[in-house]
């Protein structure tokens, strides 16, 4: 039955120090979906991007890709699997341009090694990477940005340039954490856009604050409240579950 | 006058030797976040490996290329056999930021006994591979020879060759990637692991490539409790930390900055206050600069 989905996740636990972090949470995500992950502060909900992203080992749980029983991945193996993910806190190489920046996240497609790249051998191949980058950026309207220092920029451009980082490995499963957090009304808007059209070649995971966007764009919600997850489903029937709203929405919607 | 050139030459030679240490120690340092104190053993071993290439092939540049892949090898080596280990055993705690520059401490020793045990012995020496006697311009001897001449050369092509690798490749993306934040670097799909590893091998090579060519340009003799390495990881070290300890500009800097100001007292005040001001200049530094010449203005990551 799980075998449809692009990726699920089964009877995750994790435990800090005897402290129950999750506690048999299941998620599934389709191919060419949004699903929210929401919460209020301390549900989870990063822990749970954590375990996906290999930065936090799990105590329990099984992992679903594509349909087949695997392992949790290592951090720097993500992308291969077609999983690419941004942070809350953006983190850009402040020292290095937006093109270099969005280039590092482009890395599975180099194929020169080493000794070639040290002879600069590697010119043709280098320059693929550029033009996947420059594409990537497009995607984000921050072509303009290319050779400014990442610590030069404003914060909703850090934001597009991490998304251009994480679309560059052209993943299957884009996963963001709060992308809307720390926005104005208007790069808010242009966000729940850019997510809507995102869902033509890729499912988004999210983890976001914001109801607004959270409603707009999400297909499905999971709702997790103390490391379990209390409710699931279409948006519009998580958001008039009572449990939700006794939890979470109550306090916040808007 | 002359005397004046004379010194300038002396400090830029000395200096670049000084820089090659320096970038050695800022490579590791970048990639890993330890000071590599055994460093000189790495490139007193590199050295001794050109050595005994030369005993068999009898060319000094046959011996250069190999000691740099075995100064690079030795490296690489260090990291995965040890700082690997040491890493993941100790990831919190007090301990777990000095262990491992204990550790290269610990290595440095157990480098230098077993060069003693094996080549203790052996009457090693490195002949100059060309003449180290000085260009004379109107009758007057310069403190520049080709020798030196060669020094100078090869070291602004190693520093060439590195900021080529750091500026113009995927690779280089990848070592500044992970030097800056290797916890994102990862999430973006960078082999960390791997990359440090590399940082320790160029970093290797650099140190044998200073050691190579330093033994000739000195008395040529090699020893395992060879003062000459102490005082290049020592005086490698404070161009580092002028530099910043981040950069490899900054290393270059910084080494010709000290290889100058060391020759300045060497020939105005005193032969026995090098060490001494060496030291003043890093205080100085340190004081005023606190983060170095070319030192980092922006935060990093913890």
């Amino acid at each position: 039955m799980t075998s449809s989905f692009l990726l699920a996740v089964k009877k995750l636990s994790v435990d800090f120090g005897g402290l129950h972090a999750l506690n048999d949470v299941y998620l599934e995500l389709n191919a060419q979906e949004v699903v929210g992950i929401i919460g209020p502060n301390g549900a989870g909900k990063t822990t749970l991007f954590n375990v996906l992203c290999g930065l936090v080992k799990p105590s329990a749980g099984e992992l679903i890709l594509n349909g087949k029983s695997h392992k949790w991945p290592r951090t720097d193996q993500l992308v291969d699997f077609g999983i690419a993910r941004t942070l809350q806190g953006v983190g850009l190489f402040a020292d290095l341009t937006v093109l270099e920046n969005v280039m590092v996240g482009a890395k599975k497609f180099s194929h020169s090694g080493f000794i070639s790249a040290a002879f600069g051998w590697n010119v043709s191949d280098e320059r693929k990477l550029q033009e996947r980058a420059m594409l990537a950026l497009e995607r984000v309207y921050a072509t303009g940005l290319a050779h400014r220092r990442a610590d030069t920029l404003s914060y909703p451009d850090t934001k597009r340039v991490a998304i251009a980082r994480a679309l560059v490995s052209e993943p299957k499963i884009l996963m963001l954490d709060e992308p809307a957090g720390g926005l104005g009304a208007e790069d808010i808007a242009w966000m729940n856009s850019l997510i809507h059209n995102l869902k033509l070649q890729c499912s988004v995971l999210l983890v976001e604050h914001h109801m607004d966007v959270v409603m707009s764009v999400c297909d499905r919600l999971y709702v997790l409240n103390f490391g379990e997850i209390i409710s699931s489903g279409v948006a519009e029937t998580v958001r008039r579950d009572p449990a939700v709203i006794a939890a979470y929405l109550g306090v916040s919607a808007t | 006058m002359f005397q004046l050139l004379n010194t300038i030459l002396i400090g830029i030679t000395s200096g670049a030797i000084y820089s090659l240490m320096a970038i050695a120690l800022v490579l590791v340092w970048r990639s890993t976040r330890v000071v590599n104190f055994a460093q000189a053993g790495q490139a007193l071993l590199s050295t001794y490996i050109g050595f005994e290439v030369i005993q068999r092939f009898d060319s000094y540049w046959i011996a250069l290329i190999v000691a740099i892949v075995a100064g690079a090898a030795v490296g690489a080596l260090i990291d995965v056999l040890f700082m690997r280990f040491l890493f993941s055993r100790n990831t919190q705690g007090p301990i777990a930021g000095v262990a491992p520059i204990i550790a290269t401490l610990g290595l440095l020793g157990l480098i230098r006994g077993g060069i003693g045990i094996f080549l203790g012995n052996t009457e090693a020496s490195i002949r100059p591979p060309v003449s180290n006697v000085g260009f004379t311009i109107s009758g007057h001897t310069l403190a520049f020879s080709p020798l030196k001449f060669l020094i100078v050369g090869a070291v602004i092509f190693l520093m060439l060759a590195l900021s080529l690798i750091f500026q113009r490749t995927n690779i280089g993306l990848a070592l500044r990637a992970s030097a800056y934040a290797p916890e994102i670097a990862r999430l973006a799909g960078v082999r960390v692991d791997g990359i440090r590893t590399l940082g320790w091998a160029l970093a290797g090579a650099a140190g044998a490539a200073a050691g190579m060519l330093q033994t000739p340009n000195g008395d040529g003799g090699l020893s395992p409790d060879s003062l000459d390495f102490s005082l290049l990881l020592v005086f490698g070290f404070i161009a580092a930390v002028i530099g910043g300890l981040e950069s490899l500009i900054g290393a270059v800097v910084g080494g010709l900055l000290l290889g100058l100001v060391l020759a300045f007292v060497l020939t105005y005040v005193s032969g026995s206050l090098v060490f001494i001001i060496a030291f003043m200049v890093l205080i100085l530094v340190l004081l005023l600069r606190p983060s170095g010449l070319i030192g980092a203005k922006r935060g990093r990551r913890a």
